[in-house]
């Protein structure tokens, strides 16, 4: 039986959890500064990092449909095993709609994403400033859903480690911290 | 009518009336000052609202021509609300002291085919530069329309001063396009007339 993810798996959930906190957090901080050349540097950062995480997001979902994960634990309840899917797979959707939320923002406000200052990526809107207000809102709004998610993901984990002592949290871990 | 009378008088005095369509009257609607600017990579367009033109221009005699060109700066688009207020101000075109942009154009050389290129001085923020912008002449019916676009370095006329100064992130050149039209008075009517 397939116990633990794989370590590609395990470097991606990582990687893109330390990256999604750190866009989150940048866009958190360079929203409302004052226009000066530090925020349009920053507000690039975030784009480009933004991208970057859609990229890696959608290695990762081909990844997860073509290495399946390890079985939930039998004890669960079917309730639970439902809720636990559906979160996961709005964690999936929002992690992919998010970056495009900011891409389309990006783009109805007329500032065109170039991925790394190099690589221009189409704009798949006009500019519309009402348009750009309202993906704006969405941006944020699916954002804050993605971190009430992310809590509840991590307190199900730490649910799972400390109270059923099942191995659920621990098969995402790498290797030289599962063994502690 | 007296407008007749004057423009038979001025076609039968010029030598080459046939070929003296001046273009004078400027068409604001048809007439646009664009840019174009990079910010860390990404392409910005921008163009003013405002700006007044005076234009006297005989294709046949070009080296005769003269514009003088006045931009509000305040009139800027830069493409966000943010930008224009940022670019309004005093570390960019400080528009409470300098309002206006001037161009007097110099000399006008014609290249042949309908282009030309025209030299002048453009005064921004009190500093004044040469320039050399080539432009087309296309006449069209009764107007002509002059395109035609030069490469403005911002850092000549000290435009983002401070932290904008340097140019990483808004980068120093910024390509300026122009397009007057400008409609042909009496002489081409009197041309016309013939």
């Amino acid at each position: 039986m397939n116990q633990r993810y794989t370590r590609t798996a395990i470097s991606l959930h990582w990687l893109i959890a330390l990256g999604l906190a750190g866009a989150f957090a940048l866009g958190v901080y360079m929203h409302d500064l004052p226009l000066s050349p530090t925020k349009l540097q920053l507000y690039s950062w975030h784009k480009w990092a933004g991208i970057t995480l859609l990229l890696l997001i959608l290695v990762r979902l081909a990844w997860r449909l073509t290495h399946p994960a390890p079985a939930l634990p039998a004890s669960m309840a079917p309730a639970l095993r439902l809720l636990t899917h559906a979160a996961h797979g709005l964690l999936y959707l929002l992690m992919i709609a998010i970056p495009l939320s900011g891409w389309l923002m990006s783009s109805a406000k007329g500032f065109q994403t170039v991925w790394f200052g190099v690589l221009p990526l189409p704009d798949l809107l006009g500019k519309d400033a009402a348009l750009g207000d309202l993906l704006k809102n969405v941006h944020q709004t699916l954002n804050f859903t993605l971190l009430f998610l992310v809590v509840g993901h991590a307190a199900a984990a730490f649910k799972h480690h400390f109270i059923d002592k099942d191995d659920i949290l621990t098969r995402m871990l790498p290797d030289h911290l599962r063994k502690a | 009518m007296n407008k007749t009378l004057v423009a038979f008088a001025l076609a039968a005095a010029l030598p080459f009336a046939a070929h003296a369509a001046e273009y004078q009257q400027i068409q604001t609607d048809k007439s646009a000052i664009n840019f174009v600017y990079k910010q860390m990579g990404v392409s910005m367009d921008g163009h003013f609202r405002k700006f007044a033109a005076q234009l006297s221009f005989d294709p046949a005699k070009p080296a005769a021509a003269k514009a003088i060109l006045d931009v509000d700066l305040a009139s800027v688009d830069a493409g966000s609300s943010d930008a224009d207020q940022e670019i309004a101000g005093k570390q960019w075109f400080n528009t409470k002291a300098f309002p206006t942009a001037h161009f007097e154009s110099g000399s006008v050389k014609a290249l042949g085919n309908n282009r030309y290129e025209v030299a002048g001085k453009l005064t921004i923020k009190g500093r004044t530069q040469d320039i050399v912008a080539p432009a087309t002449f296309t006449p069209q019916g009764n107007s002509g329309v002059f395109d035609g676009s030069f490469t403005l370095r911002r850092g000549d006329f000290a435009i983002g001063e401070g932290g904008w100064s340097a140019f990483d992130i808004v980068a120093n050149d910024i390509q300026v396009k122009f397009r007057i039209t400008a409609s042909s008075t009496a002489r081409s009517t009197a041309t016309s007339g013939k």
